[in-house]
């Protein structure tokens, strides 16, 4: 790839979804774009960046710009925020809900593991949950890993990353050589396209929000941004989840993290007061 | 430190099995079917055993249901490890004393995630 061309393509994906590119990855990004050309019929990458930086077809913009900004997930994912969700987080909301639903967001969702990952746990907590409800709700920037989400069907290697084989037993069915999820547990997360760029307040108000190892990958001001946007979102006692290594660090006053809890952060109702 | 005793017929399997399981900080035993194993575990029971279904002499799930009739039997985490991927299998495993269970083909990381999950590697 020449290197205006990966400049052209940074500058797409970084306008339509605030993600940074490292230009050095070169051949990340061709492998990236390698599927979306060949779905679209180009005989090559130059050719389908030519297309690219054109600007006519809007949706292939954002077919590449998908391709490029979907990242890894597995169930269970690093393993120590579900542990807290369940032992302090889902308590703690359980105990001070009053008689309004406990609202969960999954920001930057991918192909659904985490989601899935949370209801698993709510399906498995019901008798502490008695008569509390829970709504979980996911979102992904990318059309492509939301209709993947929602089959609800994962490769054998999927299903033995993060997945306890207990689980996997209870709420899977083997489907040819692929583990389809119970309608049950796919039933529990609703779904819907984000872009975490997009003005966030017409969600409205969740308990917890997910979103792990998405802020690192934008550019300063849209994490502080998106950040500023999440901290919004939480009521008093609300609970955000980013990923182990992601720190708020000076990027959001409206946040404060959680004491012995690397990455969840707590509303900052103070600075919430100044601002 | 600890032992982790890989029985698997298939000597590839067992060496692929061996340099993952002595990065993640065992000491590895061999055994090349369930009746070797389970002379193995007389003699000294290993704190994992990473164990293959289809053996000849005698199979895995044989030698789990021996083992865990034995005294100490139930102190070796057991984690099967084998082509069997439907869920009957993994249904008789898990009956048989199995704590975690792998389909193949695996990897370093799904070996890794698997002994972490039996809690064995923190």
């Amino acid at each position: 790839m020449r290197p205006e061309d990966v400049e052209t393509i940074r500058a797409m994906v970084h306008a339509r979804s605030g993600v940074v590119i490292d230009p050095e990855k070169t051949y990340q990004i061709e492998t990236g774009l390698a599927p979306v050309a060949r779905r679209a019929g180009f005989a090559s990458l130059p050719d389908l960046v030519q297309a690219i930086r054109a600007q006519r077809d809007e949706r292939l913009l954002w077919a590449a710009t998908e391709a490029l900004t979907s990242s890894e997930t597995s169930f269970f994912r690093d393993r120590v925020p579900f542990r807290v969700f369940r032992e302090e987080i889902l308590p703690s909301l359980i105990a001070d809900r009053g008689d309004k639903p406990i609202r969960v967001w999954c920001a930057a969702a991918g192909t659904g593991q985490e989601p899935y990952s949370l209801a698993m746990i709510l399906d498995d907590e019901q008798a502490k949950l008695a008569d509390a409800r829970v709504e979980v709700f996911a979102s992904d920037i990318s059309e492509r890993s939301l209709e993947r989400a929602q089959r609800g069907l994962y490769t054998q290697f999927e299903v033995q990353r993060g997945l306890p084989i207990r689980l996997l037993v209870r709420h899977f069915e083997k489907v040819d050589e692929q583990w389809l999820l119970s309608s049950r547990i796919r039933q529990m997360v609703r779904w819907r396209r984000i872009n975490l760029l997009a003005d966030l307040r017409p969600l409205g108000r969740f308990d917890v929000i997910f979103c792990r190892n998405v802020i690192t990958s934008f550019d300063e001001p849209t994490g502080r941004r998106v950040l500023d946007q999440l901290a919004n979102a939480l009521p008093q006692g609300g609970w955000l989840v980013l990923g182990a290594d992601e720190t708020v660090g000076g990027a959001s006053e409206r946040l404060k993290p959680v004491a012995g809890r690397r990455g969840i952060y707590a509303p900052n109702r103070e600075a919430h007061a100044a601002a | 430190m600890k032992t982790c005793l890989v029985v698997d017929d298939s000597r590839v399997i067992r060496k692929v099995a061996r340099r993952i399981l002595e990065d993640l900080g065992f000491e590895i035993a061999e055994a090349a079917d369930g009746m070797e194993a389970m002379a193995w575990c007389r003699t000294a029971m290993p704190e994992a055993i990473l164990l293959d279904w289809n053996m000849p002499v005698m199979d895995g799930l044989s030698f789990l249901r021996e083992l865990r009739r034995e005294p100490d039997g139930h102190e070796p985490v057991v984690v099967f490890c084998t082509v069997e991927n439907d869920l009957e299998h993994i249904g008789q495993a898990l009956d048989a004393g199995a704590d975690e269970y792998i389909m193949k083909p695996f990897d370093g990381d799904i070996l890794e995630d698997k002994f972490i999950e039996a809690g064995l590697v923190a």
